[in-house]
């Protein structure tokens, strides 16, 4: 893959994120390299969601900043968006539009083409093929989970933040996913992701943080 | 950091263009999937404009006299009426939220989502706004400026109620509060979109008033997307 030849870092210096007038986490310091996949764990409540949209830019951190290979993201900007690719708990999904009008969509927002039979390939392979042209109002709860998921099979990116990737998926949903994210980092990728379930993971940096202890 | 864009992609990615496009398409490919809700605000300029000549009699020069004000005090509320639905629908399923890591900036993004709102609220009304003028006794010259200042104005409104619609983003309750916020800031595009309208009926030149709002156009045209851009991250944080 493309990224393969550039060493990212992703490195969050004094991070300390408040919301709604309370202290979530307070001086928090990390560094991801190339290979690293970062596991945030805690209870409801503490944090998880708020670090992750610190990291993609959302939320403007209470103090401290977030470094994308040594230079802060709200400097970067647009230049740091175009090697994040961010899948929310929200899927970002259209219900008026079919699964292949909805990764159309979400890939021109990063810039990247559309290739048709790519996509159908990618949506057959993750058991989509007889929903491609309903709505996706029609989907279940995990069919359209797997429909934002798509784009990881799909986009270039070299960071990917995913919180809670695996809610609603079903056991074998899950090991693609585990099998795909494993697969990412091998080749070089960081992964930053919250989950509730118990993950192991194979592969080469793994980090975990847990966050209110 | 262009060359290491290229590194990161192997394919090209697409030029801001066709990804401003693609945003416009889609918004516009969504209304015609539910096409209730864009047919609600153009039927509803129709029904409430049709009812003030059955309502203030059959007097021809008192319904001409009024035609410009009623007309465009109508075109002002039906566009107002969708100004909600332009950012929460994004906002409720997370599409917002790509917006804004978009490797596009954020306020073109904005702007092609009011450019939508435009073609799908506005727009309508420049075309049937000289059919129900018929009603009012309006002549050609009339109706013609009608539909110029409507081309312009309803642009502009569109533009500056994007402001009103970030503003009130994940309030509950936002129709009234809009309305507050941008009637307003409505105020100058009403008084020289009828204004020009007025001046042809009493035999002026429409001129004077089309460039005044086509300042508050171009006005609206430059900073409106700018305090979008920014009251919709402020929501999201």
């Amino acid at each position: 893959m493309g990224f393969l030849a550039k060493n990212h870092m992703l490195a969050a210096t004094d991070l300390v994120g408040v919301r709604g007038g309370r202290l979530l986490f307070d001086k928090l310091n990390f560094s991801l390299s190339n290979g690293t996949v970062l596991y945030l764990q805690g209870a409801n409540g503490t944090g998880k969601t708020t670090l992750l949209r610190t990291i993609c830019g959302l939320s403007k951190p209470y103090e401290g900043n977030v470094n994308w290979c040594g230079e802060d993201i709200h400097e970067l900007a647009e230049d740091y968006y175009k090697h994040l690719l961010y899948i929310g708990h929200l899927p970002g999904i259209k219900e008026d539009l079919t699964a292949l009008e909805n990764l159309q969509f979400s890939l021109a927002l990063s810039g990247t083409p559309f290739d048709l039979t790519q996509a159908t390939e990618v949506l057959h392979l993750l058991g989509l093929a007889k929903g491609l042209n309903l709505p996706t109002r029609m989907l279940s709860q995990g069919q359209k989970r797997r429909v934002a998921l798509a784009r990881l099979w799909l986009q270039d990116l070299p960071l990917w933040v995913l919180d809670e990737p695996f809610t609603a998926l079903d056991a074998n949903a899950t090991d693609m996913l585990k099998q795909k994210i494993e697969a990412f980092a091998n080749e070089g990728g960081i992964v930053v992701m919250t989950t509730h379930q118990e993950v192991a993971m194979h592969v080469p940096k793994f980090e975990q943080l847990r966050l209110g202890a | 950091m262009t060359e290491n864009s290229q590194e990161v992609k192997p394919a090209k990615a697409l030029s801001t263009f066709s990804v401003l496009y693609r945003i416009l398409a889609r918004d516009i490919q969504v209304a015609l999937r539910r096409q209730s809700d864009v047919a609600a605000v153009f039927f509803f300029f129709i029904i409430a404009a049709s009812l003030f000549p059955l309502g203030s009699g059959a007097d021809p020069k008192l319904l001409s006299a009024m035609a410009p004000s009623v007309l465009w005090v109508m075109a002002l509320l039906s566009c107002m009426l969708s100004l909600s639905r332009m950012f929460s629908s994004d906002y409720a399923d997370g599409t917002l939220e790509q917006m804004m890591i978009s490797n596009q900036p954020v306020v073109l993004i904005v702007l092609m989502k009011i450019l939508a709102h435009w073609i799908l609220s506005g727009l309508p009304l420049v075309f049937v706004a000289p059919l129900i003028g018929l009603q009012f006794n309006l002549g050609g010259a009339e109706l013609q400026i009608l539909a110029a200042s409507l081309l312009m104005g309803t642009l502009a409104l569109s533009l500056i109620g994007s402001i009103g619609a970030a503003l009130t983003l994940g309030i509950r309750g936002t129709g009234v509060l809009i309305a507050i916020l941008v009637l307003p800031l409505y105020i100058p595009v009403l008084v020289f979109g009828a204004g020009a309208v007025n001046a042809v009926s009493i035999g002026m030149s429409p001129n004077g008033a089309l460039s005044l709002l086509g300042a508050v156009l171009s006005m609206a045209l430059v900073f409106a997307p700018l305090a979008s851009a920014a009251a919709l991250k402020i929501a999201l944080e």
